[in-house]
């Protein structure tokens, strides 16, 4: 680099700059970051966004039960459902990896649901999980008690189900990565020491693997918010108390337009991922250059 | 015992690829089904009729007729069908033109302040919508934009996460190649347009693929944005015809399926290339 005062240095870099950046930051500004800054403002003010009210809106957030039922059921879903999709898409890498072959149909296959538009299967999971709809056929003709699936508690299985079915193809192609860049010579060394399958598994493939889980498992946090899709189309604002989750909530407020519980409760969710963020940062590739 | 292993190998996987494939054949053979026939068979779910829903494999007697009704003569769908495509395509396409530069000064241009503006990129990105919708909707209504497509496209095109797959595509060229063309003397607008653009088509193709199916598939953001039914996408649309037609359902259920299917068989290479941009530490 030239000799020169680095200010000049960086001014002449912003000019360089400008021009490709400016079009995404400008829009993220108006759109995002200037809106946010007023969030944030509004969440210690009255729902006008005249009055200063200090932690009023976040007290009545925390306090409010639909909120408690909708945190408690969104923590569950995520206690059940993230640990399920990590294990049942590494199966599914494994398994398709033993196939040795390139270009998998089932690889296509399970990631197939992934476009699948939640809007083309609500017909199919109303005629599923219906009091009497197929699932409850097949039950009734193998002799035994039809299930309410979407209303009482079994429609929280319901979204697991339908969260891994769409999920779990995007995890299996992360996995499948991870599974690829594990050296041959360990598996070699292992089986010329005479290690079996399910040794090999325990002792080289998992220890191999922890480093990912992070990253998955962030990954699929942040999937897991757009469930809310089919928990709505399925079921409505209103769907049974067990799959009552934070998005519906945040629906819910919207729709009554109340805006001091709204942005306490939208900076309460950030500062809650801020947090997932920066304790996942150091598995993953986050940082530029 | 190879043998044993390998069929049983084969017989789980196609076990868990038959769940994926009936609910799929189950919207394909739904549109070959006469009316009639599909409120016999699923008539119990929506109340009509006793007992539970039956299902074939293939359709006895197989016939368009619910298709051709649909696209024939129900003028609302081709609407709701347009609406999509107005809000998908535009968001999808826009996060190129506006991302990919930013994305290339990520990736190529040094800047004070560089590696924080990406760190808010990134957060940004993780962000649900559940949180972003409360600026958005500030903003939104400021501008008088609530209710109309742009209120759907606009925000969705400053969407950070198409910028993050294409910075990962742009820094993955070689170093050398872009010294030599600065050597030549190329300003760094040609050499983005002249070397970037063609040799990152892939992150491109996958940044496009992965932004218009969230756009295709997205409930949250015109529910929340668009009150008029008559700016309604399918995702929309689907839910409140199901009550009315078996069969328009059906047709219109598979007709919101096809442009996502097709996307996806023909970028499913780019589809799996943008999936792992963001994850694995090379």
């Amino acid at each position: 680099m030239r000799q020169k005062k680095p200010i000049q240095t960086h001014l002449r870099q912003l000019k360089t700059v400008l021009p490709f950046l400016a079009p995404s930051l400008g829009g993220l500004c108006v759109f995002v970051l200037i809106p946010f800054a007023d969030t944030v403002r509004r969440s210690f003010c009255n729902a006008m966004g005249n009055r200063w009210v200090g932690l009023t809106n976040y007290t009545q957030v925390l306090t409010n039960s639909a909120f408690q039922l909708a945190a408690e059921n969104t923590a569950k879903f995520l206690c059940v459902c993230l640990p399920l999709l990590l294990g049942v898409s590494l199966a599914l890498a494994l398994m398709v990896r033993a196939q040795h072959r390139k270009n998998s149909v089932f690889q296509s296959t399970f990631l197939l649901p992934m476009a699948v538009p939640v809007s083309a299967i609500v017909l199919l999971w109303k005629v599923l999980f219906s009091d009497s709809g197929l699932v409850n056929g097949v039950i009734a003709s193998l002799g035994g008690e039809p299930v309410s699936f979407l209303s009482t508690n079994a429609a929280f299985w319901v979204l697991v189900v339908t969260y891994l079915w769409k999920n779990a193809g995007y995890d299996m192609i992360l996995w499948l990565a991870g599974l690829d860049n594990i050296s041959r010579d360990l598996y070699e060394a292992a089986a010329a020491d005479g290690a079996g399958p399910l040794q090999q598994f325990r002792y080289i493939t998992l220890p191999e693997l922890r480093p990912m889980v992070g990253v998955v498992g962030l990954l699929s946090l942040i999937n897991s918010f757009k469930v809310f899709r089919e928990a709505y189309l399925v079921a409505g604002n209103y769907p049974h108390e067990s799959m009552y989750l934070l998005q519906h909530l945040f629906n819910n407020w919207f729709l009554d337009l109340d805006m001091g519980r709204l942005t306490a409760a939208a900076c309460l969710m950030v500062l809650v991922l801020l947090g997932v963020i920066a304790l996942g940062r150091r598995y993953w590739r986050l940082e530029t250059g | 015992m190879k043998h044993v292993k390998r069929v049983a190998l084969y017989a789980a996987l196609l076990a868990l690829a038959l769940l994926i494939w009936w609910p799929l054949w189950f919207i394909v053979m739904g549109i070959f089904l006469p009316a009639d026939e599909l409120s016999v068979l699923l008539g119990p779910v929506f109340g009509e009729g006793e007992g539970y829903a039956r299902w074939f494999l293939l359709p006895s007697w197989p016939t368009l007729e619910s298709l051709a009704e649909l696209l024939l003569d129900t003028p609302e769908f081709f609407a709701v069908f347009w609406n999509s495509c107005k809000q998908a395509f535009p968001q999808a396409i826009g996060q190129l033109l506006v991302g990919a530069p930013a994305a290339w000064a990520f990736a190529r241009l040094r800047f004070p302040g560089r590696r924080a503006l990406f760190g808010v990129y990134v957060v940004l990105m993780l962000l649900p919508f559940q949180v972003t919708m409360v600026p958005s909707y500030l903003v939104l209504n400021g501008l008088n934009l609530m209710d109309t497509v742009w209120a759907v496209i606009l925000p969705g095109i400053f969407s950070t996460y198409p910028v993050f797959i294409m910075t990962r595509g742009f820094e993955a060229i070689p170093k050398s190649v872009i010294e030599a063309a600065e050597l030549d003397g190329a300003g760094q607008g040609a050499i983005f347009f002249r070397l970037g653009l063609p040799m990152n088509l892939p992150g491109l193709i996958s940044a496009f693929v992965l932004g218009f199916l969230e756009a295709w598939g997205a409930v949250e953001q015109p529910m929340t944005f668009l009150e008029s039914a008559e700016n309604w996408p399918l995702t929309l649309y689907l839910p409140q015809v199901v009550m009315d037609n078996l069969g328009l359902s059906m047709a219109a259920s598979f007709i919101a399926l096809l442009p996502a299917l097709l996307i996806f068989l023909f970028g499913q290479r780019y589809l799996e290339q943008g999936i792992l941009q963001g994850a694995v530490k090379e």
